[in-house]
């Protein structure tokens, strides 16, 4: 129905709604599977997981197994975790080292760190085919477009598509800010990493990410335990961490839309830039003092005081400045998706930062999150809802002006209202434009 | 029951089970210390605290209070339709007990199951329970959950294993 029909899916996306097989259509996640992540730029992994020669990540990206691998000189590859001969992975553990080449367990075919054949037993055999000249005599496919912005490394998996820096623009600032926030400038992954199965749809979970008219209602019961148990002690109290970083879901709607956004093109959007739930946390001296000594005054209170809600690096990363967490959204299926929430520790921060980031993610992104609980379950809800009749349409109506994305002229970065759904109107715009970028109607 | 022996300790950690299999969660908090911790290490049983990496869970008294509070709250929405388990407890073995000093710790394996509408889930592992004396009978310092295969993709895990 889709394939070579990319007028069909610009339709799904109007101004102000989605069509719900968006959600729904098997055949359009395999699209996206061949087209729409391949097009745009997937987080693949953080270089702080492979700090010595040889230190390799497996990750499937858009249903393709990769290794990602530090090269001898420093740098970072990523490449197919395939073998040329046969197809077996060349690793299977998810993280590891390999040594100084990546050895295939089945028939001890070899290739270097940068997967560039090296060896293969009774090499004779092969004298007088046509193995040398075609791809399985070629070694590891490489991923041609890697980037590693501050550590975070990206890929792009299309031959054809976006530049690294024209594609995110912007929203990079996010990553900055995040990694500001070291006095050293530097981050790495800390305490692993908690893994989540959704029985949804990706595009539900990004969107939510953006969405701040739910909380109040979604997180209810949640919030209403924990006001009842903080009651009766003053505002100004220092708080348990769980406690500082739970009761701020439960702020008004006044609160969500006064904290403002900032739409980007090609999908991103970076929502609190006034303020957010992430403000209030106490604050460290003794940090504070260590980023003043390495930014400058002026310079360490403008990184502090920044501290979003979310920034989405569409459409596979989301970060939080402060509490320094990241999530990464892995479609599996068009009703499952893997979500990870890693947390940093910022070099030459105390230790109390790394800890807020653990228990931020254990609080609101663990598989036993009572935040979380509700969100899943209404995910999964509508993943399910969706199929009733009537009403093929998801609404995106919240504050809709039509033309807002600038009509013909390319679209310009704006400032909007916390609650207004043109963040998520931006996501389907990009996922439409992305989607069809190399398709070709049916002649 | 309440005897701090190996027969009353055994005895103290299939009565709890069997509590959050009633859904009594206040019968099930109240058997905590004040400063008990109910943990589920990320990395099941090859990790070392909770503080250097990351959990699936460690909740103090008042985390856990929260957690049933809101289990009792009709707006809990993840919890329509409820969620009920069911522990399935091989026998604790005891593998430290100080009558003097009125402490124990047990280990015991188990399988979790938590059934909720269409939806089943099954977890497995062992308990390391640390225990403490009181007037009141023995109360949890720690309930240590280690999952087998702790690290894999979960789905949502809403009661207490």
């Amino acid at each position: 129905m889709y394939r070579d029909h990319p007028e069909r899916i610009r339709a799904l996306v109007q101004e102000d709604r989605v069509h719900r097989d968006l959600y729904l259509s098997e055949e359009l996640f395999g699209l996206e599977q061949e087209q729409f992540f391949a097009n745009t730029w997937q987080f693949m992994g953080h270089a702080s997981q492979v700090p010595g020669a040889g230190d390799y990540v497996a990750q499937e990206i858009a249903g393709r197994p990769l290794v990602m691998v530090r090269q001898a000189d420093g740098s970072i590859r990523v490449l197919a975790n395939r073998c040329a001969h046969k197809g077996t992975q060349l690793v299977s553990d998810p993280c590891g080292n390999t040594g100084k080449f990546f050895r295939c367990p089945y028939h001890a075919w070899t290739y270097r760190l940068d997967g560039s054949p090296l060896a293969v037993p009774i090499k004779a055999g092969y004298e007088g085919t046509r193995m040398a000249q075609c791809e399985s005599g070629q070694g590891m496919a490489p991923v041609r477009h890697v980037a590693v912005h501050r550590d975070f490394v990206f890929v792009r998996l299309a031959d054809e598509g976006p530049a690294f820096e024209d594609y995110f623009g912007e929203v990079l600032r996010a990553i900055d800010n995040m990694v500001d926030r070291s006095p050293q400038g530097r981050l790495a992954v800390a305490g692993g990493v908690l893994r989540n199965v959704i029985q949804c749809n990706w595009k539900m979970y990004l969107e939510n990410i953006n969405d701040t008219v739910h909380p109040l209602s979604t997180h209810e019961s949640a919030t209403r335990a924990a006001q009842a148990l903080w009651a009766g002690h003053a505002p100004d109290e220092p708080k348990p961490m769980a406690m500082e970083q739970i009761l701020p879901f439960g702020a008004g709607y006044e609160f969500f839309d006064q904290m403002g956004a900032r739409v980007l093109p090609h999908g991103h959007s970076v929502l609190g830039t006034r303020f957010s739930i992430h403000s209030g946390y106490a604050q460290v001296p003794e940090y504070e003092a260590a980023m003043r000594e390495a930014h400058g005054d002026e310079r360490a209170a403008e990184i502090l005081q920044r501290s979003p809600q979310n920034a989405v690096l569409f459409p596979s990363l989301s970060v939080k400045g402060s509490p320094q967490a990241i999530r990464v959204i892995r479609p599996l299926a068009a009703d499952r998706t893997l979500v990870e929430a890693w947390a940093f520790r910022a070099e030459g921060a105390p230790e109390l930062l790394a800890q807020r980031s653990m228990n931020y993610n254990r609080l609101v992104f663990s598989p036993m999150s009572v935040v979380a609980h509700d969100d899943v379950h209404l995910f999964e809800s509508i993943q399910r809802g969706l199929r009733a009749p009537g009403n093929e349409w998801v609404s995106l109506h919240r504050g809709h002006r039509s033309g807002e994305f600038g009509g013909d002229q390319p679209q310009q970065a704006q400032d909007t209202n916390g609650t207004n759904e043109l963040l998520m109107r931006n996501q389907f715009r990009a996922w439409a434009q992305f989607m069809t970028l190399h398709m070709e109607a049916a002649a | 029951m309440n005897e701090f022996t190996e027969i009353g300790l055994c005895d103290f950690v299939a009565r709890e089970a069997a509590l959050l299999d009633d859904g009594r969660w206040d019968d099930w908090l109240a058997l905590f210390a004040d400063d008990g911790h109910y943990w589920v290490p990320l990395l099941g049983r090859a990790q070392h605290d909770p503080h250097s990496h990351n959990s699936i869970a460690y909740e103090d008294r008042l985390m856990l209070q929260l957690r049933v509070d809101r289990l009792k709250d009709p707006r809990a929405h993840s919890q329509h339709p409820a969620s009920r388990c069911q522990h399935v407890l091989q026998n604790s073995r005891v593998e430290q007990l100080d009558t003097q000093a009125g402490s124990a710790t047990l280990r015991t394996p188990f399988l979790y199951i938590e059934a909720r509408g269409e939806q089943q889930i099954l977890l497995a592992g062992s308990y390391h329970h640390v225990l403490a004396r009181t007037p009141d009978g023995p109360r949890i310092q720690l309930k240590r959950i280690d999952l087998l295969g702790a690290e894999r993709a979960l789905p949502a895990v809403q009661l207490f294993i």
